[in-house]
């Protein structure tokens, strides 16, 4: 018999000794971060950058499998008690000796993950985590110059490239409110006065938002340049309409983030989207009943919200409960009891 | 069912007044859970993990009788809570709001040989939607008992104090039974039923998986200590079943509890339903151990209205929900262990006799609608 298959009986007998639990489930209660495990991490620390920005020190389980510089990880982040998954940019190099990694996150406003990792994240949580991910990447062969152009927060994945690969001549046009909103600014100056980047600050509380008009006289050559852009939608469209308006858009690449904004209303379209149905559905009958009515064969129970037979994926869109009027958006394993919510807007119930 | 109904002196308003007051305590609780609530279920979780671990360990050497008394012991308590604090609860959906796909109602599996999917179809959806209605509601006396004067007396119902005993000691496998509906469905046509047939297969599997934990692998595993081995996991399912089986029976059993006629929950309204919750269940009074044990259905009451409710907020819930009854002249079941299941015994003795005297319906139909 061959390792392998010894290795998987001996996995079998150990199933039969735990069952109805797996192994993983006591070997989680000491070794969290162990090989085989699902992924988490644990922060470490937690370094203050701007007045509402942090970054994350985390230590990935065995099984992380590495990143690309500008590539980002999904963390599952416990809440007030509630798991919230969001998208940050790793920022550390590829190469970091002792195998940390960092994310650098940026407080919104209202943002529930982003306040808590930036104001009362502490050092020893577990969190989960996905494998890195993302195509705003450098390319393979170093280009010979490079340009960012970057907003707020949109500096983050720029800033893992940078730690990562030196290049003989790259230039930064960064936007931020006010100097002291400028993340990593230190270490971006440190690197301009090791001549290994020259930067423009934009700082658009004073100067006003970049116009795009500026940017042949911030970066003469810059249709010449291949670009990583990064930042908010209006300034990424500009880029896009300028470098197609030069037919170079082949040199601009770009990272958008997409804060999942769902706007709760009442009432909406619904799509079943395993049976590939569409209706519209107004806010007050449950998702349970517009599903039966459409011929969608839903799982149902007690139909007043205390059974827990009815819960089904929400793919997309929002949903409100219609006994305490609390809206659920769609998130990555968001399960909903169709038979006391109702649209909030459109939605996707995987059915 | 009694000839006097409890709850006649109340108006329709007066009830629908009660339902929203019910309403407010639950979106209170709902509000406000959090960090500390999430705390509160991981450390049962790891705990009752350590807890059988050590316990198993322990019995490797249950040959020398202190380890096994105290191996015993400590795996009676960690099946205990597996069934009661964390796995019917977190079935429930208790714990689905925080989003743990590992503690999940959708994925939790217990140390049971009923499979939890059947149990959260008999329990959650047949037994907390239909709570003590005759007819509708099986957990009136198992399917095996009668446990209320309005029931059909049958010669057979003079067995049910052994059937019950004999229920309490093998508890989970009556449970798998119950889940299976086996009485209704041995008929040869039912038995047939490919969709019955599925799911007496899982059970079938789920036994297989347990007794050769318990019974086999375990026991094996231990050597030299097989045998004591085998006697101490035997010991601690008893002690659990009879446990469960105990606090089971005091949440609808004891003297005091109404239950309800099938039409009388016909087009039952919100507070209807509330009033009937609080009328079907008794608690357990005791000690905050005690709750723990009882994986808080010592709080049946609570546990009824809200059955979607973290089970560690039962307590503070408890308090007013009990202002609501003495509100609204309500009598409030509770008692202490002992004596609630002296209670309940004590019904199912007497009611494997038939009734003495022939009862008097009421004759005000209304009031029978309300409360039955």
């Amino acid at each position: 018999m061959t390792s392998t298959a010894l290795r998987s009986r001996a996995w079998k007998l150990l199933e039969m000794v735990t069952t109805p639990l797996l192994p993983s489930d006591y070997l989680d209660l000491v070794s969290p971060l162990r090989a085989g495990a699902d992924l988490r991490g644990r922060i470490e620390a937690v370094h203050p950058e701007t007045g509402d920005a942090a970054t994350i020190v985390i230590r990935p389980g065995r099984g992380w499998r590495g990143h690309t510089a500008g590539q980002y990880v999904r963390i599952g982040v416990d809440v007030d008690g509630r798991r919230l998954w969001r998208a940050y940019s790793l920022t550390s190099p590829t190469n970091r000796q002792d195998g940390r990694l960092t994310i650098t996150v940026k407080a919104i406003p209202d943002g529930k993950v982003s306040n808590h990792l930036v104001r009362s994240a502490k050092p020893g949580t577990l969190i989960q985590l996905d494998q890195a991910t993302g195509d705003f990447v450098l390319p393979e062969a170093k280009p010979a110059k490079v340009l960012y152009l970057t907003a707020g927060s949109g500096i983050t994945p720029v800033m893992g490239m940078l730690r990562d690969v030196e290049f003989d001549d790259a230039v930064m046009v960064h936007c931020a409110p006010q100097p002291q909103d400028v993340i990593f600014r230190n270490e971006l100056h440190d690197m301009v006065a090791d001549k290994k980047l020259r930067l423009t600050e934009v700082h658009t509380d004073t100067d006003g938002m970049l116009d795009m008009a500026r940017l042949d006289e911030l970066v003469p050559d810059w249709a010449e340049r291949e670009t990583w852009a990064c930042g908010p939608a209006g300034l990424l469209d500009a880029a896009e309409r300028l470098w197609s308006e030069h037919g170079v858009q082949e040199r601009l690449h770009t990272e958008r983030f997409r804060p999942g904004i769902v706007v709760a209303g009442d009432g909406g379209e619904v799509t079943f989207s395993a049976t590939g149905k569409t209706v519209d559905a107004d806010g007050a009958t449950p998702l349970l009943d517009v599903g039966e009515e459409a011929g969608v064969l839903m799982p149902s129970g007690c139909r007043m919200g205390i059974c827990f037979g009815c819960v089904t994926p929400l793919k997309a869109g929002a949903v409100r409960d219609l006994r305490t009027g609390e809206i659920t958006e769609a998130e990555p394993g968001v399960l909903i009891q169709t038979c006391v919510s109702a649209a909030a807007g459109p939605c996707d119930i995987e059915r | 069912m009694t000839a006097i109904d409890p709850t006649a002196h109340l108006t329709a308003e007066q009830i629908e007044e009660l339902g929203r007051e019910l309403d407010a305590i639950r979106d209170e609780v709902i509000a406000s859970r959090g960090e500390k609530d999430a705390a509160y279920i991981r450390k049962v979780i790891s705990a009752q993990r350590k807890l059988e671990l050590v316990s198993r360990g322990v019995l490797l050497f249950s040959f020398f009788p202190p380890a096994w008394l105290i191996g015993t012991a400590g795996l009676s308590v960690a099946k205990i809570m597996d069934n009661m604090e964390i796995g019917h609860n977190i079935l429930h959906g208790q714990w689905d709001w925080m989003r743990d796909p590992k503690i999940h109602s959708t994925t939790w599996e217990w140390d049971h040989v009923s499979p939890s999917e059947q149990w959260k179809h008999s329990h959650n959806e047949l037994h907390h939607t239909y709570t003590n209605v005759i007819g509708k509601d099986n957990d009136l006396g198992y399917g095996i008992m009668r446990v209320d004067e309005d029931q059909r007396w049958h010669p057979f119902h003079l067995g049910q104090p052994l059937w019950n005993f004999i229920n309490a000691c093998f508890f989970e496998y009556g449970i798998a039974a119950y889940d299976l509906e086996l009485g209704r469905n041995l008929s040869k046509r039912r038995r047939k039923n490919p969709e019955f047939r599925a799911r007496a297969k899982a059970v079938g599997r789920k036994i297989r998986k347990q007794v050769l934990k318990d019974y086999v692998i375990h026991p094996l595993l231990s050597g030299p200590s097989f045998l004591t081995t085998l006697a101490a996991t035997f010991t601690a399912n008893l002690v659990r079943n009879i446990w469960s089986h105990s606090v089971i029976m005091c949440g609808h059993f004891p003297e005091g509890v109404q239950v309800f006629e099938r039409r009388s929950i016909k087009g039952e309204t919100r507070g209807q339903w509330y009033l009937r919750q609080m009328m079907g269940s008794a608690n357990i009074s005791g000690s905050r151990a005690m709750h723990f044990m009882t994986g808080n259905l010592s709080h049946q009451i609570e546990h009824h209205l809200f059955p979607d409710l973290p089970s560690n907020r039962y307590a503070e819930v408890a308090v007013k929900v009990r202002a609501l009854f003495e509100k609204y002249e309500l009598e409030y079941v509770t008692g202490p262990l002992p004596k609630q299941v002296f209670s309940a015994w004590r019904k199912v003795f007497r009611l494997s006799l038939p009734n003495k005297k022939p009862k008097v319906k009421t004759p005000n139909r209304d009031q029978e609608l309300v409360a039955a």
